[in-house]
């Protein structure tokens, strides 16, 4: 697979006059995990739909050159009038390939994550939420995407359902080569999952700082994770940006919001 | 594909079951309604049994199937108008909001317009045709189907608009996998209200209008002060819907619906 890297550059959104995204600028490449960090409200979920290409954004630029990209939303969103084994082939079939080679591969691939033969005869409905959870990994591994994004899609789940849908991510990602960029606002899971962690602030949602995970993903145990989680949250930018000492967001050692120049380009 | 059988085969059994409930029912109406047929003697209310002996003479001299046919074709042509008309309106309605909040009020007022109104008008304008009962039809269902289309597209959810658009559904799939399903969970009861309607007002516009049909046989009924023939050609009538109704509208909303959960629970 060849080197390719998505670009942002100060980019820039706003829903009618609130400003949700401040001069927004981060790039990853092909086979990275980026963790987007961040209270409710920072623009997170905003940033990852203007990657997406469901949201526009008002100024900046943005290079988005993977081809096939898949997303996980904070629910599953599973089509409720489609069985569980229809929902994970609906990205094949939107690619026009055959019903039989569709569903032999959601088998497949909902085998390795735990669906039996049974649960992909149910509606949605007939499943529990890990199961839905699970539906919607399935739907998204299965495009085979170069560009995986992860909109808190675990937020709701058990401690341990989480953690082996993690791991059965992490496997994906490593045989593919995917790229992740993920949102989240649980610094362990980030820690877990990411090659670099970018903290944001809100009001409005910018980057405050980006700290780099060099530990290779073989070697995070969970005394790795703990530790460096800890190390994390005592970071000044860390606990100003999720407001830990109860100080106003607006502290004058935090980076402040880019002024522009109206909507000029 | 066992399994589908299985669970087809299960629903099918316990919809019939479930008819059972249904009889009871209607043989415990049937025994209030002998009551009081004894209490008030057969010429203000004759019981069931001789409204039933009723309905054999009507149907062995040959005049029964024949006007239901003539009440039917008219209530059909006028329902299947509406249907057609109100469903496509009620959609382009409903995908603009400034179209839905017009629309809105006329709906109001259609649906509180009495039939009987519109009948009148109808005779004025079309004479004692076809063409009367078959408009008083049309007009009394429009509102009903057309409130159910706007609505069904009105609530489509944005969510399962971005998974559409994320996994690159084409615009044909996206109307058979995403659109019509949901439209048709909020279509389908409104068609159903409005077959309903349907056969209530061919009844009333033949019984001033016309000289075939239902209506104008109870008009013959009540004219004669045959109170056992107006109780046989209601009871036709009533046969007749509930034969469409749970025969042929119900098992098909069984089958598209099957995904939904309070339904069948």
């Amino acid at each position: 697979m060849s080197m390719k890297q998505l670009k942002v550059d100060n980019l820039f959104h706003k829903y009618g006059i609130v400003e949700v995204l401040n001069n927004i600028s981060l790039s990853v490449s092909s086979g990275q995990t980026l963790a987007l960090v961040g209270p409710s409200g920072c623009g997170k979920s905003t940033l990852l739909h203007i990657i997406a290409g469901l949201l526009t954004h008002s100024e900046g630029h943005l290079e988005q050159p993977f081809e096939q990209l898949a997303c996980m939303f904070q629910s599953p969103r599973l089509l409720p009038w489609k069985t569980a084994l229809d929902n994970i082939a609906l990205g094949l079939k939107a690619r026009k390939i055959s019903r039989l080679e569709r569903q032999q591969r959601a088998i497949e691939l909902a085998g390795q994550l735990g669906l039996t033969r049974d649960d992909l005869d149910k509606y949605p409905h007939e499943l529990s939420g890990g199961m839905q959870s699970r539906v919607a990994l399935a739907r998204a591994l299965l495009v085979s995407p170069e560009l995986l994004l992860l909109d808190e899609p675990f937020s709701a789940l058990d401690i341990g359902l989480k953690l082996e849908l993690y791991q059965l991510l992490r496997r994906h990602v490593e045989e593919h080569g995917t790229t992740v960029i993920m949102i989240t606002h649980d610094l362990m899971e980030a820690v877990r999952l990411a090659d670099s962690i970018l903290m944001m602030a809100p009001e409005p949602g910018r980057i405050l700082a980006e700290f780099p995970m060099a530990q290779p993903h073989a070697l995070r145990d969970d005394n790795w994770i703990y530790r460096t989680s800890v190390e994390l949250m005592q970071q000044p930018l860390v606990r100003l940006g999720f407001q830990l000492d109860g100080v106003g967001i607006n502290h004058e050692d935090m980076p402040q919001p880019v002024a522009h120049g109206g909507c000029a380009p | 594909m066992f399994n589908y059988f299985l669970r087809s085969l299960s629903a099918t059994l316990s919809y019939l079951w479930s008819g059972w409930g249904a009889i009871a029912s209607l043989l415990l109406f049937c025994a209030a309604w002998e009551l009081a047929g004894l209490y008030y003697g057969s010429l203000i209310l004759p019981g069931p049994v001789e409204t039933l002996k009723q309905l054999g003479t009507l149907f062995d001299q040959g005049e029964l199937l024949p006007e239901l046919l003539i009440s039917a074709r008219r209530a059909l042509y006028g329902l299947l108008l509406a249907l057609a008309a109100g469903t496509f309106l009620g959609m382009l309605a409903g995908f603009s909001v400034t179209a839905s909040i017009l629309s809105r009020p006329l709906v109001t007022l259609f649906l509180g317009m009495p039939p009987i109104a519109w009948l009148v008008l109808a005779m004025l304008w079309f004479g004692l045709g076809d063409a009367t009962p078959v408009f008083t039809v049309f007009i009394a269902c429009l509102p009903i189907v057309f409130a159910g289309a706007m609505q069904g597209t009105r609530t489509l959810d944005n969510q399962l608009k971005a998974v559409a658009d994320v996994y690159g559904l084409p615009p044909l799939m996206r109307l058979t996998d995403v659109y019509l399903p949901h439209l048709a969970s909020y279509v389908f009861p409104a068609w159903i209200t409005a077959l309903g309607t349907s056969w209530k007002v061919v009844v009333m516009a033949e019984l001033l209008s016309s000289s075939d049909g239902v209506g104008a046989a109870l008009a013959v009924t009540r004219a004669q002060l045959d109170t056992s023939g107006t109780l046989a050609w209601v009871v036709a009538v009533l046969a007749a819907l509930l034969a469409t109704e749970y025969l042929l509208l119900e098992p098909i909303k069984r089958h598209v619906e099957r995904w939904r959960q309070e339904e069948n629970a």
